[in-house]
C-alpha cells in the first residue's frame, strides 16, 4: 500500500470514528426519548444505519459485479467480492441488533412480523451462499463471471423479496409493526443521518483494508505458482 | 428469430428425446414426489388445518424441482457436451431457453400425477393453486437452470445447488402459498407473474457469462 493510500484509509478510518462518536452523542444527549419506547428506541440509531450500510454495500458488490461482466477487467472481481463479504457482516449485524430490540420491544428474540429482520435473514442466507460458490469453485474467469451473476440475481432478490415479505405479511399478520414512523422530528433525523455518515465511512475503511489484503493474498498466491 | 426459435426447439428437443430414451429424472421425480406426499401425511398430526397441508404440497413441489435440477446438466456434464454447445454457432442464451423448457416440461409432468396425488390424499384443489403452480414452475425452471450450470462449474455441485436455490425461491413459495390459502389471491398470483418476469429476463440475459469460459 502506497503512502497516499495509506493516508486516505488513515483520514477515512478518523472520520468514521468521529461521525460514530459525534452520531451515537446525538442520539444520547440531543435526540429526545422515544415516547412509546422510551430508552430502548436508542439502538436505533445504530440497527437502522447498519441496515442501510448493508444494503449499500450489496448494491456496490453488484454494481462492481456489473462492470466485471461489461468490461472483463479481473480486478472488479476482487472488489465485487470484498463488498458483499462487507455487506454479509453488516447483514449479520442487522439481524443481531434486530433481534436484541425485537426481545427489549416485544420480549421475543425473533418475531416473523418483523419484516426488515425477515428480509436480511433471507439475504443472509443467499450471500451466505455466494461462499459456498466462490470457495468451490476453481479460480479464474469461470469463477469470477459465476460469482458476478450470484451477485447480480442478489441485487434484484433485494426488492422481490422485499415485495414478498411485504404481501407475506398480509396472509397471517394483518397488523405490521413499524418503529419509524414516516416523520421523524429534525432532532432524531439528525443524529441517524450522522450515524449513518459513520457507518458508511467505517464500511469504506474496512472496505479499503480488506481488498487490500485480499489483492496481497491473489498476489502471493500467484508468485507460488510460478515458484512451483 | 427463426433460426433463435429452432435453435431452441432442437435443444429442448434433444432434452426430451435424452429423457425419453434413458428415463433418469422424470420417474425419480414421481416417485419422490408421491414419497413426499406420504411423508407428509404422517408429519401433519391429525386434525392439521388445510392451510397446512397446502404449505406442505409447495415444499413437496420445491423440493422435487430441486431434485431434478440437480440432473439438469449431468448429462452435458458426463460426456463434456457443454463445450460442444457453448462452440455451437448459436446464441448461448438458446442453451438457457431450451434447457428451460426441457426443465419445466419434466416439472409439470411431475406436478401432473403429484396435484391429482395431493387431491387425493388430501383436500380438493383450487383453480388459484393451479395457477400458482403453473406460475412457480416458470420462475423455478429460469432459475434453477442458471444455478445448476453454476453449481456444475463447481466442485461441490450437488451440495450447492439447494443452497443457492432455497434463498431464491423463498418469494416463490410466499406468492404460491399466498394464492394458495388467502383471501385476495390475485396480488399473490401478480406478485409470481412479477417474479417470473423478473428473473427469465435476467436469466436470459445472463446465461452467456455462467457458461462461457
Amino acid at each position: 500500500m502506497s503512502t497516499s493510500l495509506r493516508n486516505r484509509s488513515a483520514a477515512l478510518a478518523a472520520a468514521a470514528a468521529g461521525l460514530l462518536v459525534g452520531g451515537i452523542a446525538l442520539a444520547f444527549y440531543y435526540a429526545p426519548e422515544d415516547a412509546d419506547q422510551g430508552f430502548s428506541q436508542k439502538i436505533f440509531y445504530i440497527h437502522v444505519p447498519i441496515a442501510l450500510t448493508a444494503y449499500a454495500c450489496f448494491g456496490v458488490g453488484a454494481w462492481k459485479a456489473l462492470r466485471l461482466l461489461w468490461t472483463r477487467e479481473r480486478r472488479y472481481d476482487l472488489e465485487s467480492y470484498t463488498a458483499i463479504h462487507m455487506g454479509v457482516i453488516f447483514g449479520l449485524l442487522t439481524l443481531v441488533t434486530g433481534s436484541i430490540w425485537a426481545k427489549v420491544s416485544w420480549g421475543h428474540w425473533w418475531t416473523w412480523g418483523e419484516r426488515q429482520l425477515v428480509l436480511f435473514l433471507i439475504l443472509f442466507l443467499f450471500y451466505s451462499s455466494y461462499f459456498m460458490l466462490r470457495y468451490s469453485t476453481d479460480p479464474g474467469p469461470r469463477r469470477e463471471r459465476n460469482s458476478a451473476v450470484y451477485a447480480l440475481f442478489g441485487v434484484v432478490l433485494i426488492p422481490v423479496s422485499f415485495l414478498a415479505v411485504r404481501i407475506a405479511g398480509t396472509i397471517l399478520h394483518p397488523t405490521i409493526f413499524t418503529h419509524e414512523g414516516a416523520d421523524l422530528p429534525g432532532s432524531m433525523l439528525l443524529a441517524v443521518t450522522v450515524c449513518l455518515a459513520g457507518m458508511l465511512a467505517l464500511v469504506a475503511t474496512l472496505y479499503r483494508v480488506e481488498l487490500a489484503g485480499k489483492r496481497i493474498d491473489a498476489r502471493l498466491r500467484e508468485l507460488r505458482e510460478l515458484l512451483t | 428469430m427463426s433460426d433463435y426459435a429452432a435453435d431452441v426447439a432442437a435443444l429442448a428437443r434433444k432434452d426430451l428425446l435424452l429423457e425419453l430414451r434413458s428415463r433418469d429424472t422424470l420417474p425419480a421425480m414421481l416417485l419422490f414426489v408421491v414419497s413426499a406426499l406420504t411423508v407428509f401425511h404422517f408429519a401433519l398430526p391429525a386434525g392439521s388445518s388445510a392451510r397446512a397441508e397446502t404449505g406442505l404440497l409447495w415444499i413437496a413441489i420445491v423440493f422435487t424441482a430441486l431434485l431434478g435440477l440437480t440432473r439438469a446438466f449431468a448429462a452435458e456434464r458426463e460426456h463434456g457436451a457443454l463445450d460442444g454447445l457453448v462452440l455451437a454457432p448459436s446464441d448461448r442464451s438458446a442453451i438457457w431457453l431450451g434447457k428451460t423448457i426441457g426443465v419445466t416440461a419434466f416439472l409439470v409432468l411431475a406436478e401432473l400425477v403429484a396435484l391429482p396425488a395431493f387431491a387425493l390424499f388430501f383436500h380438493s384443489l383450487s383453480w388459484e393453486l393451479v395457477a400458482a403452480v403453473a406460475l412457480a414452475d416458470v420462475g423455478i425452471a429460469a432459475i434453477g437452470t442458471v444455478l445448476a450450470a453454476m453449481a456444475a462449474a463447481s466442485r461441490a455441485r450437488e451440495l450447492l445447488l439447494p443452497l443457492m436455490f432455497l434463498p431464491l425461491v423463498i418469494p416463490v413459495v410466499i406468492g404460491g402459498v399466498g394464492a394458495s390459502v388467502a383471501v385476495n389471491p390475485g396480488s399473490f398470483l401478480a406478485f409470481l407473474a412479477l417474479y417470473d418476469a423478473v428473473f427469465v429476463i435476467l436469466c436470459w440475459a445472463s446465461f452467456e457469462y455462467v457458461v462461457t469460459e
